[in-house]
């Protein structure tokens, strides 16, 4: 098992820490857990550590660190430990580094598999289309196939027109 | 504005309600919390915001055709006791009860839908139903969703999902649960060891009224924890999958309790019966602690020609809100136990004492 702080030396030290009814879990290495002064497991709260995850984010008003606040509603990194709550949906890309940690031991994975609004499931769709388009695009001008290359252009030229009207 | 009593479904009329497997599952529900893009969370946007928060879902809510006969009312203008009634049907969490300005609650007439507006999200949308149906309430909720989406600008991000208030929510924004009544593995004391394998699952177990409460009358709430990574389908499957494991242990239980403990079973129950028909006063936990014994005895055939509702309806009306609800004076806690004790005797006046099979 990896360090979840520097990803790249062995966890040897694993914390477990149940608040409320909720487990948090967390895997670190023996440099990293001595970095984060975690010597003594009771006197520690693990939010902060997980929010502070990303070394440039941690909070140290002492060193002359800034505090993180978010732009759109003005929430900060100790309004989340006060609460266990965000701010706004804005306050996630804020966070997102701090997140990455407490989202991985809560969660089965990272990243969202499952719903999405229809609008943007369609525009996600037309994203990727596209991508495929420019890839083949490179692909036929390598190939000096200048024929195919055309008709790509000009599908894709047609699909970024669609688009640019939807969202005009 | 409506009557809340008028509208809601009397308890003689809830109790009535059937599904597949109730005998075991009282109810499923399907919760999914959504925000809006521009917007703060609930718990950290001010008053006007949250106002302005509910001033644009309500109207889009009720414009559903599925809501179109509803029961749409902002908190502060529901008493203290009509909120209390709600958490003793589970139509709003207790949380919920205690917002006031800027939150709200839309329930339809068929109380198949209900939806908490800025309770800890801006929106917690629920679909329940009576016994086994978590399918069919995911069926139902993400129809309601998917019309709703078209009229809210939702707060979604393409890795993350489903952004909400509490990170522990992010993604599918799904919470799974199913209410269940399990008297035989609490008697047969295989509860804990259930538990324990379900919480390894990432499942919780709570009891009647959610988080950090006990599990009164042996009513538990088993609901899926994790919603990122993981598709709403996935997880339906995956509690689908537990509960009926669930319902057979129980079944199992009480199988093997009546063949190998018929005394003590039959101990409980027609102790239960005992206290119930002639206490003259009862507190609302001893209640529900006994009156799931009745359940437990009518289910194992100890009282012919008595039916299930009888108990589900006395579930509901001797809890404390709803006590109080048809009595115009306050009453203390003494006169409420007095009353209860009156209303059990009364309806259980025509049960006759439990007979051994």
């Amino acid at each position: 098992m990896q360090c979840c702080v520097c990803k790249e030396k062995p966890a040897t030290v694993h914390l477990t820490q149940i608040v409320g009814e909720k487990m948090q879990k967390l895997d670190l290495c023996e440099e990293c857990a001595k970095a984060k002064g975690i010597n003594d497991p009771t006197s520690f709260a693990m939010a902060d550590l997980m929010l502070g995850l990303g070394a440039s984010q941690e909070l140290d008003p002492s060193a002359g660190g800034v505090e993180i606040k978010c732009p759109r509603c003005g929430f900060s990194q100790a309004d989340f430990k006060k609460s266990g709550r965000l701010g706004c949906p804005e306050c996630y890309q804020t966070f997102s580094e701090g997140l990455a940690g407490l989202l991985k031991s809560m969660h089965k994975g990272t990243r969202h598999i499952g719903k999405a609004p229809e609008a943007l499931r369609k525009s996600r769709e037309s994203g990727e289309r596209l991508k495929q388009l420019q890839k083949k695009l490179n692909k036929a001008v390598e190939a000096e196939d200048y024929e195919s290359a055309a008709t790509i252009r000009d599908e894709i030229k047609a699909m970024n027109e669609l688009m640019a009207a939807k969202i005009g | 504005m409506k009557d809340l009593h008028q509208f809601l479904i009397s308890p003689s009329q809830a109790a009535q309600q059937h599904g597949p497997h109730d005998r075991i599952v009282m109810s499923s529900r399907v919760r999914l919390a959504r925000n809006l893009r521009d917007a703060a969370f609930p718990g950290w946007a001010k008053k006007p915001e949250r106002v302005k928060i509910l001033e644009t879902i309500l109207p889009a809510l009720i414009g559903l055709p599925e809501m179109a006969d509803s029961f749409a009312e902002a908190m502060d203008n529901l008493t203290a006791l009509d909120k209390q009634v709600l958490v003793e049907r589970h139509l709003i969490s207790r949380e919920h009860a205690a917002k006031n300005v800027g939150s709200g609650i839309v329930l339809n007439r068929e109380e198949s839908f209900c939806v908490m507006i800025n309770e800890e999200d801006h929106m917690r949308m629920q679909a329940l139903r009576p016994g086994f149906q978590i399918r069919e309430a995911w069926l139902a909720i993400d129809r309601l969703d998917s019309t709703l989406e078209k009229k809210l600008n939702y707060a979604f991000d393409n890795e993350l999902g489903y952004l909400t208030a509490c990170p522990t929510n992010l993604g599918t924004g799904i919470r799974v649960s199913a209410m269940l009544h399990l008297p035989g593995l609490v008697l047969a004391e295989q509860i804990n060891p259930i538990i324990q394998s379900v919480n390894k699952l990432g499942l919780a177990v709570r009891g009647l009224y959610g988080e950090g409460t006990e599990a009164l009358g042996n009513v538990f709430q088993v609901s899926n924890q994790m919603t990122l990574g993981e598709s709403e389908t996935v997880i339906v499957e995956r509690l689908e999958k537990v509960l009926s494991q669930i319902i057979e242990h129980e079944e199992n239980a009480r199988q093997t309790l009546l063949e190998k403990k018929k005394k003590t079973v039959l101990n409980h129950v027609g102790r239960a019966y005992g206290v119930l028909a002639n206490a003259h006063s009862i507190s609302s936990k001893e209640t529900m602690n006994l009156l799931s014994l009745l359940r437990l005895g009518i289910d194992l055939g100890s009282f012919p020609g008595t039916e299930r509702a009888l108990v589900d309806e006395l579930f509901l009306t001797t809890q404390p809100a709803h006590l109080q609800k048809q009595h115009a004076d306050k009453l203390s806690a003494e006169e409420r136990d007095l009353i209860r004790a009156d209303m059990v005797r009364e309806r259980l006046k025509d049960v006759s004492r439990p007979v051994m099979k």
